[in-house]
């Protein structure tokens, strides 16, 4: 099963088992948002919101106080900008505030490139500063599952930093652990995707890399799973991400580091505005930008 | 211009005040800034011997709430002065006779007030003591001391919480409104500076498309902290309302006028109603910047002594502030 068809499974059970919605806008055009929406009505669920960015957040927030549950999706996570206004100052703080919880799963989907300055790239950065917000960046069916399955248990909304490039996986992601690695890569959502790809070539040149993939980004918890292949590690490790580094990546890079006797460096989007002609797009690492890295983290220790 | 000139000359009273007030300088200004300025006075919308058509027992009512808030009010203004409370406040002095009136007609709905909100609260029964608690930072507040005076709530009157940002209650009241199952009513306030938010605007179109029933109130002091509406815009709320096909009306602050205006609005939610109200302190604490534009406290008891109930409403606030100071009296010990 793709993640795709595991997303969609996802919200049509909701919709017909729990009183749930799923709201956003766009949703019934091409495609259905990738295939990731269920083919179902008005009535059953499915809700047209205006093309109003600010106030959607808002009235999904509306939605989730009212007890629904709602799945509120926004097609490009650059999106955020205007819709995480409500979600962040609102639904974040509603239960410590009032002691109301507002639990939103909030979808948003990042691409790479393409899309000029507009709304590519991830932003999971965006909600990494605010206090009661969850964050996950799923690739698989599986990380799917366990980001719905946690927030269905919990009260608390939930930011879910997908990617165009996962709907079509249909296999798990494992851990790369070697004995004595030279690095230990942290990769997020797509660039995962790159770090396997690194790592096999530098794998040819005798350079041998640990893959740990990170899903779960806050509450960030640094345990053995985390800390015990970056100890084993000569060089240190690397975090990926393909949004900015004033984000994720480096809150992530700090626990780590705090908790460890290795540093840490980070790898991400360049520190600069993406342009739409191809030679001006700002894409996450690829595989050569992460090799190269690596080498440099090597040289440098 | 002609005839703006004779709207004008029948308001000129209104105009010396509102003159002096810095509202209209010059008649040489486009015509809807008159047209906006006729628009906000004491008695717009005033229907004569209103009063007359309620009984007695609802205008005594409806005047002891008023008189709750007004001397609940006075009181926060007094702890906030003597440095009890620390904390920002914004105090309904002076348009208590809306929350009053609207909790007489609206009755029992969700409340997704604003950050000016001590008088929803008291008018739809919520806990004083809880309140007063809450503006003096303690644990036994309506929010914990977490709200203070901006993000007060009640669970028990079906008080949602309000994040202190202007508007934000209007898009969230819209979704609460379309994600109940159940008919029930919402109640939606803003203040005249909210409704210019383009996402309060977005989701009050929203809502008229959907037809959710919530009921839009605009607290319209004409002011954004001290930033008049002339120089804010140049359209209505009733404006704003009728072009996304919803019922709208706009009425000064006259407690009749809000609960006859109401009474016929509720039937066909969702709909805006826009009332002119005077806020006699600071947008922020307790100072004043003079004499309000009219008091409208002054003008209901008036009323109430034209209809036969001058004792029996002089009774009432007598009551009623005593009342309020012994909810008061420990802290001014």
């Amino acid at each position: 099963m793709t993640s795709a068809e595991t997303i969609r499974e996802i919200t049509r059970k909701h919709l017909k088992e729990n009183n749930g919605v799923a709201l956003g806008q766009c949703l019934t055009a091409v495609g259905w948002v990738g295939g990731t929406v269920p083919e179902m009505t008005v009535e059953e669920g499915i809700v047209e919101l205006a093309m109003a960015d600010v106030s959607g957040g808002g009235i999904a927030v509306g939605y989730a106080l009212a007890g629904r549950r709602p799945i509120y999706i926004v097609r490009y996570q650059g999106f955020q900008w205007f819709n995480a206004a409500h979600i962040a100052n609102y639904a974040a703080k509603s239960k410590e505030l009032w002691g109301i919880p507002c639990p939103l799963f909030v979808r948003s989907i990042g691409m790479d490139g393409g899309m000029g300055p507009v709304a590519s790239g991830s932003h999971h950065g965006m909600f990494e500063r605010m206090p009661g917000v969850f964050i996950v960046a799923p690739m698989t069916s599986g990380e799917y599952r366990k980001a719905w399955d946690f927030f269905m248990e919990h009260d608390s909304p939930m930011y879910v930093s997908e990617h165009r490039t996962s709907f079509k996986i249909d296999y798990e992601m494992e851990d790369v652990v070697h004995p004595n690695a030279d690095v230990t890569l942290y990769p997020i959502s797509s660039t995962r995707l790159n770090a396997i790809a690194a790592a096999q070539e530098l794998a040819k040149e005798g350079i041998a890399v640990n893959i740990v993939h990170l899903f779960w980004l806050k509450p960030f918890l640094a345990d053995e799973r985390i800390l015990g292949p970056l100890e084993s590690s000569r060089h240190g490790g690397l975090i990926i991400d393909g949004d900015f580094e004033n984000g994720v990546a480096k809150c992530i890079g700090f626990d780590i580091m705090r908790q460890s006797s290795k540093k840490i460096d980070v790898l991400c989007l360049e520190e600069r505005t993406a342009g739409f002609a191809p030679h001006l797009d700002n894409l996450p690492p690829t595989p050569e930008r992460i090799m190269k890295k690596v080498k440099e983290l090597m040289t440098r220790a | 211009m002609a005839s703006t000139l004779r709207v004008y000359n029948k308001h000129k009273t209104y105009h010396r005040f509102v003159s002096r007030a810095g509202f209209v300088k010059k008649l040489d200004n486009r015509i809807f800034r008159c047209i906006m300025c006729v628009m906000r006075s004491q008695d717009f919308g005033q229907i004569s011997r209103l009063s007359e058509s309620f009984s007695e027992d609802e205008n005594l009512e409806v005047f002891r709430r008023i008189c709750f808030i007004r001397y609940f009010e006075l009181k926060v203004k007094e702890a906030s002065d003597k440095k009890l409370i620390k904390a920002p406040i914004y105090l309904s002095v002076g348009q208590e006779s809306v929350a009053a009136a609207l909790s007489m007609v609206y009755q029992q709905p969700k409340i997704f007030g604003q950050h000016r909100c001590h008088d929803v609260y008291l008018a739809y029964g919520g806990d004083p003591v809880a309140l007063r608690d809450e503006l003096l930072h303690r644990p036994t507040g309506c929010a914990g001391g977490m709200g203070g005076s901006a993000s007060i709530h009640s669970p028990k009157i079906g008080m949602v919480g309000h994040d202190g940002l202007l508007g934000t209650q209007v898009p969230i009241a819209v979704g609460y409104a379309l994600g109940k199952d159940s008919k029930e009513k919402i109640l939606s306030i803003m203040g005249d500076a909210a409704l210019e938010e383009d996402y309060v605007m977005a989701a009050t179109a929203f809502a008229a498309f959907k037809k959710a029933p919530i009921l839009f109130i605009c607290l319209d002091n004409n002011l954004s902290v001290l930033t008049e509406v002339k120089v804010r815009r140049h359209w209505t709320a009733t404006d704003l309302a009728k072009a996304f096909k919803m019922s709208a009306v706009e009425i000064t602050d006259d407690p009749w006028l809000i609960m006859r205006h109401t009474a016929e609005l509720q039937q066909n939610l969702p709909a805006l109603l826009n009332i002119h109200v005077v806020r006699h302190l600071w947008h922020n604490g307790t100072g004043c910047d003079g004499p309000p534009e009219w008091d409208r406290f002054q003008m209901v008891k008036e009323e109430l002594a034209r209809i036969g109930l001058k004792e029996k409403s002089e009774n009432i606030e007598k009551k009623t502030e005593e009342e309020v100071a012994l909810i008061w009296q420990p802290e001014f010990k």
